[in-house]
């Protein structure tokens, strides 16, 4: 687990569910193919509608056209995050477009689960509304082991909610890796 | 200290006495259920942790049912039925119903009761947010992800985090107007989508208990609607008839101590409950039908986990018997059981598929989820432009249902068919 995360932000609001973060008709792709998977990225938030895709201003791509990378490595959300489905193809999406954490002020269960189990990135929980504090393109940065987050384009500093019991999940690496620490797997 | 069902069911599973909310335990799995859009990438991961000739850790307790995009052209969709079929012989697996073979059920969640895999008291995971609809028959069940399959797949267990339970519990017979879809939208209204985040939900009362085990299951579904991690009903003789009826396996009910603590507690009285809708583009944007009267549709659609048993299509067919639609309407069944009900089941000298086609709506050729999550683009009654629909289905996030820029409102099924009829919301008490 790195202690200081950076990049750039894209904001999105309330209930982001999973069927924005990946639409329904995409979820046909092979994740074990290495080039096939790429479509995951390319089509991460395609579901997001325009006016709400990168706040405060929306209309903003997260992925650009013909291509599975995003400019942005960092998800600013609202309240219960990655809502509804329990396709795992939601985190890994944005784990193959580079998310490295999402920052949200709270999450839906299986989403979360997902996450952490999956090791694709950290969902941290912000301890207030960040949506409309900061703006798509923002440069920050978290300091994991103070739990902090930094806009460094604003100068802001936030603080976080602890990791807590998911904490040594995550350390592990996802929970392959924590089972087997746990003896529940041969090494 | 006393036990929630929910609580019981974990601790047994865990080995251990007692589970107190905030535990963290590691459960042993009774059944593990997954389908064509997660099974692939669950088998990738477990070849890929346990070694490409691992076996599962109990081939009687692996169920796949293939469900979601069946009757598409789509090729990647066809290769990962694929997927299931070679993973299903190299592991012998006797629970695989196939597309294009008499065993081919169709949705998951209602298959897995009509073939006997959920059984009071025990410990369901399935790749499916929905897989929360078995708590009608008093088990903790729920959804989880690839990762998660995987681990189960290989070890038969899974670290659980034991949830607070939250009770509702429902006062008096449900008025003849009134589906369990209306009471679950009600209370999703009244919590919000993330009013029971990491709970338990447990239904109770004499309301909920009167129910038919099809509404039960339609009451559990939706938890997951308002963040909740499980939904349960107590075990009575009603889900211990069906329970038997479709197995032999042995079961353990678990009950409520009388000191079990909850949450919270809520009490409602179905008189009160009006015929409710959830507006576009949240589950807990709920109106009653009266208010929304006037909203005018171009599509209705009856199908999906939540509204496509037969119970809800004889609930459609009572409205629309002797009527025609004015709505485009799409009438899908969940399972090619529930198909074989709408060809044979009678009401007044028609069946229910007669009383469809009279009423000029079109009923879907196969059984699966089709448009309730939208789809590849060929599926059946997707919605592919900016139409306006009400559905029996369980979400209306934007695009859920095919585009981002259609309207999708919730209902129950009588709601849905007095609205197709008039082309626009309208109350079922205008119709019963």
């Amino acid at each position: 687990m790195q202690d200081i995360i950076k990049g750039a932000a894209y904001v999105l609001g309330d209930n982001i569910d999973t069927d924005q973060i990946i639409p329904a008709k995409h979820l046909v792709y092979s994740l074990s193919d290495p080039e096939e998977r790429k479509l995951y990225g390319k089509y991460a938030m395609s579901g997001v509608p325009d006016t709400a895709a990168g706040l405060p201003q929306g209309n903003v791509k997260f992925v650009p056209e013909n291509d599975h990378r995003s400019p942005f490595q960092i998800i600013i959300g609202g309240k219960n995050f990655g809502c509804g489905s329990s396709r795992e193809h939601a985190p890994e999406a944005m784990q193959i477009a580079g998310i490295t954490a999402v920052v949200a002020e709270s999450y839906a269960r299986i989403f979360y689960r997902n996450s952490v189990d999956g090791g694709f990135f950290i969902p941290f929980e912000a301890t207030q509304r960040l949506v409309g504090e900061i703006k798509t393109g923002d440069d920050l940065e978290i300091d994991v082991p103070k739990g902090t987050l930094t806009n460094r384009t604003s100068g802001k500093t936030y603080s976080l909610r602890p990791l807590g019991d998911v904490l040594e999940i995550i350390k592990a690496g996802g929970v392959f890796a924590y089972a087997r620490q746990a003896g529940f797997l041969k090494s | 200290m006393g036990m929630t069902m929910t609580e019981k069911v974990l601790a047994r599973h865990a080995g251990r006495t007692s589970a107190a909310p905030g535990d963290n335990i590691w459960v042993d799995v009774d059944i593990l259920m997954t389908h064509d859009v997660c099974g692939p990438g669950t088998i990738g991961i477990f070849r890929k942790q346990f070694g490409p000739t691992a076996k599962v850790w109990d081939r009687e307790k692996v169920v796949i049912i293939p469900d979601h995009y069946i009757f598409t052209n789509d090729q990647h969709a066809h290769r990962n039925i694929d997927v299931l079929r070679t993973f299903v012989k190299e592991q012998d697996l006797p629970y695989y119903y196939d597309v294009g073979t008499d065993k081919y059920k169709g949705v998951c969640h209602i298959a897995l009761p009509e073939e006997g895999h959920t059984r009071p008291g025990e410990v369901l995971f399935g790749t499916d947010s929905h897989t929360c609809t078995a708590g009608a028959f008093g088990e903790f069940a729920t959804g989880i992800g690839n990762t998660d399959a995987a681990l189960i797949m290989g070890i038969g267990k899974l670290w659980v985090k034991v949830p607070e339970t939250m009770r509702f519990e429902f006062e008096g017979p449900l008025p003849p107007y009134l589906m369990a879809k209306d009471l679950i939208l009600h209370i999703i209204g009244d919590i919000g989508v993330d009013g029971a985040t990491y709970r338990a939900m447990e239904f109770a009362g004499d309301g909920v208990m009167s129910l038919s085990i099809e509404e039960r299951m339609t009451l559990c579904n939706m938890v997951i609607e308002a963040g909740g991690k499980n939904g349960i009903i107590p075990t009575d003789a009603v889900t211990e008839a069906f329970v038997k009826s479709k197995t032999a396996k042995p079961y353990q009910p678990v009950a409520d101590d009388q000191d079990a603590r909850f949450h919270s507690v809520r009490r409602y009285k179905t008189a009160d409950i009006q015929p409710t809708v959830a507006k576009p583009h949240s589950p807990d944007n709920c109106g009653t039908a009266r208010e929304c009267t006037g909203t005018k549709l171009d599509r209705a659609y009856i199908g999906s986990c939540t509204g496509g048993k037969l119970n809800d299509f004889m609930a459609a067919a009572k409205i629309l018997k002797g009527h025609q639609v004015l709505a485009d309407t799409y009438i899908v069944p969940a399972t090619t059981e529930v198909a074989k009900g709408l060809a044979t089941t009678m009401l007044d000298g028609q069946t229910l598929a007669e009383i469809f086609q009279n009423a000029g709506a079109k009923i879907s050729q196969g059984a699966s989820c089709a448009a309730c999550l939208g789809g590849p683009s060929d599926t059946f009654g997707r919605l592919n432009k900016s139409e306006v629909c009400i559905s029996t289905t369980n979400r209306n996030f934007p695009g859920r249902m095919g585009s981002k820029t259609a309207q999708v409102y919730l209902a129950s099924p009588y709601t849905v068919a007095a609205s197709a009829i008039r082309g626009e919301i309208t109350d079922p008490r205008e119709f019963l």
